[in-house]
């Protein structure tokens, strides 16, 4: 079966959660591209989204709605050349109309899971849990022929043991999207030993398809993205522990946002970051890893705090973040969680000049992350921004130095452990997926 | 012989700031002032220059789109906001894609000179941030031939039809130099308008100017020979500027001297339904330049300061050759050894041009004879180049659709 085959019968597991709803607008499109082909117009193409709840589904109903528009109007280049033989598209709003309407006329929203039974491919994407996912694989075994295939969005459990506990027979890969799938172009894939090549080709195939960056991983906890994130987190929440006493605990959260947000130039900080994922997934991944490599290390007593104190981060349905270590404002922190108080700590424009002043200047030169996203020359200014951050001798150029040794560490750590098979691999993760200007592999340091 | 039967006087002159992307004050998703806030801005800040406003006879509005845009037309009814005194005075909006500003001027002095009036205030406006750019696309396609090309066209109608030109000018010219004017004429607008606090570009930091203007094009999700640095903004704004008759500029009790003289304009106008007889040449802009210095009595080297219509960077490097300051092919050239530089021979787009400043559409071709007036009374502040005493002449030059519609008009130092 090709893959166009298989596009025509396609479901999505957990579709109306943040990666199955993004998967969703992806394939719906690549689905309407099939029907536009002469050859295909009288077949029937279905992208069955399935989640469990009616509520969710309304609420993934505005959500593909508005995604579905959006990202037509950014391929309206193209689509003109694909409708110019219809003589009444004529202006950028009837074509983007007419592909939103085509790639709409493919959804069948429903929470009932025996819809899956035609499906010729499945993307799950339901709740980081094994147990969970393993019992939903083996319902899917059941009401799915058996050539189905799996691709799961895991991003932190092996594969060979899902696919095993589940009895796929090497119908299932590791298909990690990132957050939102509709914008980040990194794909994570991991080809287990136990995945058929069939399934194989497939997945590189979809990811062609998809315009997505395919950086493979091998099947062990966390990948990379994670395994490297989590122990970035760590590192980060090790070092707060260690300034606390100096500078207090809300200080020192600020201190270590800040420290890896401007000075090592990064899209957001650290503590940020946590809380975009989640505090409670943080938590559900560093378990994961925990159990899978049996590294008693992967734990942290300040995230299970947060985590029974219901502080938990993670985004509105408008993609805003809800407060975890920090309060928001606009996606802006404007405070810090303070667990004895279970209460925010609000950043005062005093207290923050007083902090501030205690991390010390940023380098001379210093461009924000943003600013340096387009500059074509930004390997140079980055060049320059870490060669004068060495030269410092502050409080925030010591921790930054530290952080971005610990970060190489880690990154070395994927390779020589067998996670990633090159430093460009580790890279490309950290880049592409987390948006990072540089590769924690570097030679800044 | 002069040109005109009487003299005519441009004076006072304001610009809005040009509101879009890139303005620190600018956010998409944010309310924003509507098209009749512009027109009153634009046109109170021109009138409070003056003595006696409710001796303004008439007025003049340029606007392209705004039926599209704002779903909003009749602007003429907007004139008695500005002041109430215009309340049942003369009021036409006029049309002619992005030389509608320019239109504007030349309604404007020939309602004078059929001694219908004695002062016009002649206002330029346009709204583009409504719609996303994609939308904005469409609306702004009217400008060309609609039923015979758009079907065929681009996504981004325009933007393709000059990077057109870029390509054809590349085949011809050779990449790299045209390529390199291309670029030059980026930078030069950015510098230009990071010295005027109404410019769109104003606050624009990137020190590296150069290297974004050759950013690769992506013809996936944009044009083939062009990048998105390579075109003007899409823009909110307004502009106005006083036109009087002799007579006139005593009813507004102006002085001589806080006037220049529109000594000459050419109003040209091409055939909508015929493709551009050469892409390397912008032959109605030539045109239009030509019979301005004709009937001005000068010649191109007589100009102290020149504006010309930069919707995108080719079209820069073509207008300058059409404008006759430079030859034919040698614009990117030209441009490139710093001559069209405040400092250079012939200080061009002093103010940041259409691509620092902006494109309110409507607005410009007003907006460029309100900063070629300033520089020549040297109001332009930091903007300001050095007006030669023996080059006492400015020019303008207003583009509507692919070289289709141009106005031209020659101003002068008062003595």
């Amino acid at each position: 079966m090709t893959l166009d085959d298989r596009l025509e019968n396609v479901a999505i597991i957990g579709a109306a959660g943040k990666m199955g709803s993004g998967i969703g607008v992806l394939i719906a499109q690549e689905m309407a591209r099939l029907k536009l082909k002469p050859e295909n117009k009288d077949k029937i193409y279905r992208l069955n989204l399935i989640d469990i709840s009616e509520s969710a589904l309304d609420g993934l109903r505005g959500y593909m709605k508005a995604q579905l528009v959006k990202r037509t109007e950014k391929s309206t280049v193209l689509l003109r050349r694909i409708y110019e033989n219809r003589k009444d598209l004529v202006e950028n709003a009837d074509i983007i109309n007419a592909f939103v309407d085509a790639s709409s006329a493919v959804l069948n929203f429903t929470t009932d899971l025996n819809t899956v039974k035609n499906a010729h491919l499945i993307f799950e994407a339901i709740v980081e849990n094994e147990k969970i996912k393993i019992k939903v694989y083996k319902k899917l075994k059941k009401l799915c022929s058996n050539d189905t295939l799996f691709l799961t969005n895991t991003s932190s459990i092996p594969i060979s043991y899902l696919d095993e506990k589940a009895g796929l027979d090497g119908r299932l890969i590791g298909y990690h999207f990132y957050n939102p799938p509709v914008v980040q172009r990194l794909v994570e894939v991991i080809t287990a030993k136990t995945t058929i090549e069939e399934l194989e080709n497939i997945g590189q195939e979809i990811g062609k398809r998809l315009r997505k960056k395919l950086v493979p991983a091998n099947d062990i906890s966390g990948f990379i993205g994670n395994g490297h994130f989590i122990r970035d987190g760590l590192y980060a929440i090790s070092e707060v522990e260690r300034l606390k006493g100096k500078y207090r605990y809300p200080g020192a959260v600020y201190i270590m946002n800040r420290i890896t947000q401007d000075f090592l130039v990064r899209p957001m900080g650290i503590f940020q970051l946590i809380d975009y994922v989640g505090i409670d997934v943080f938590q559900c991944i560093l378990k994961v890893m925990r159990t899978y490599l049996g590294d008693k290390t992967l734990k942290s007593k300040l995230v299970d705090k947060m985590v029974k104190q219901n502080a938990l981060g993670g985004q509105y349905a408008d993609g805003s973040q809800k407060d975890g270590f920090l309060k928001y404002e606009r996606n802006r922190p404007v405070g810090i969680y303070n667990f004895r108080k279970q209460e925010y700590f609000i950043i005062e424009d005093k207290w923050k000049k007083k902090t501030d002043a205690k991390i010390g200047p940023l380098p001379d030169g210093f461009a924000p992350w943003k600013s340096l996203l387009m500059n074509p020359k930004k390997e140079d200014a980055l060049s320059k921004h870490f060669d004068n951050l060495k030269k410092m001798d502050t409080l925030g150029a010591g921790l930054a130095i530290n952080f971005l040794k610990k970060t190489k560490e880690i990154g070395e750590k994927l390779v020589s452990d067998g996670i990633a098979n090159s430093s460009d691999d580790v890279n490309a993760v950290l880049t592409n997926g987390f948006y990072w200007l540089y590769g924690p592999i570097n030679n800044y340091i | 012989m002069s040109f005109f039967r009487k003299k005519i006087y441009a004076c006072a002159g304001f610009n809005t700031v040009s509101l879009g992307s890139g303005r620190k004050e600018f956010h998409p998703k944010k309310p924003r002032p509507g098209i009749e806030h512009y027109i009153k801005e634009a046109g109170l800040g021109t009138i409070e220059q003056i003595e006696n406003p409710a001796n303004i006879d008439e007025g003049v509005i340029g606007n392209f789109v705004a039926e599209r845009f704002c779903k909003q037309g009749n602007l003429g009814g907007f004139f008695p906001i500005v002041h109430p005194t215009f309340q049942y005075k003369p009021c036409i909006r006029v049309e002619g894609a992005c030389d509608s500003g320019g239109l504007a001027l030349v309604v404007s002095i020939k309602t004078i000179l059929a001694d219908l009036a004695d002062v016009i205030l002649a206002i330029g406006v346009e709204i583009q941030n409504s719609v996303k750019a994609i939308y904005g696309a469409d609306y702004l396609a009217a400008a060309g031939w609609y039923s015979g090309e758009r079907k065929k066209g681009h996504a981004y109608f325009f933007p393709d039809q000059f990077s057109q030109r870029a390509g054809a000018c590349f085949e011809k010219f050779g990449y790299d130099k045209i390529r390199a004017g291309m670029s030059q004429w980026y930078v030069n607008a950015i510098e230009n308008a990071r010295k005027n606090p109404k410019a769109q570009e104003f606050h624009n930091k990137n020190p590296e100017l150069y290297a974004t203007g050759m950013t690769s094009p992506n013809p996936k999700v944009f044009c083939e020979y062009i990048n998105v640095f390579d075109c003007s903004k899409v823009s909110d704004g307004g502009s106005a500027l006083l036109f009087a008759s002799e007579e006139g500029l005593k009813k507004i009790g102006v002085d001589k001297k806080d006037a220049v003289e529109v000594v000459a304009y050419a109003q040209v106008q091409d055939n909508l339904t015929t493709p551009p007889p050469d892409l390397t040449k912008l032959s109605t802009c030539e045109i239009a330049a030509k019979r301005a210095y004709e009937r001005a009595g000068i010649k191109p080297e007589d100009l102290s300061v020149l504006d010309v219509h930069d919707c995108f960077t080719i079209a820069g490097v073509l207008a300058i050759e059409a404008a006759g300051v430079a030859g034919y092919g040698e614009g990117a050239d030209f441009i490139k050894d710093g001559k069209t530089k405040t400092d250079g021979v012939i200080p061009t787009n002093a103010t940041g041009g259409l691509i620092g400043y902006g494109h309110p559409t409507g607005a410009t071709g007003v907006r460029q004879a309100v900063d070629v007036v300033h520089q020549l009374l040297n109001k332009a502040e930091e903007c300001q180049v050095n007006i030669h005493p023996d080059r006492p002449f400015g020019m303008m030059s207003s583009m509507g659709g692919n070289d289709k519609t141009v106005a031209a008009m020659v101003f002068r130092k008062t003595e």
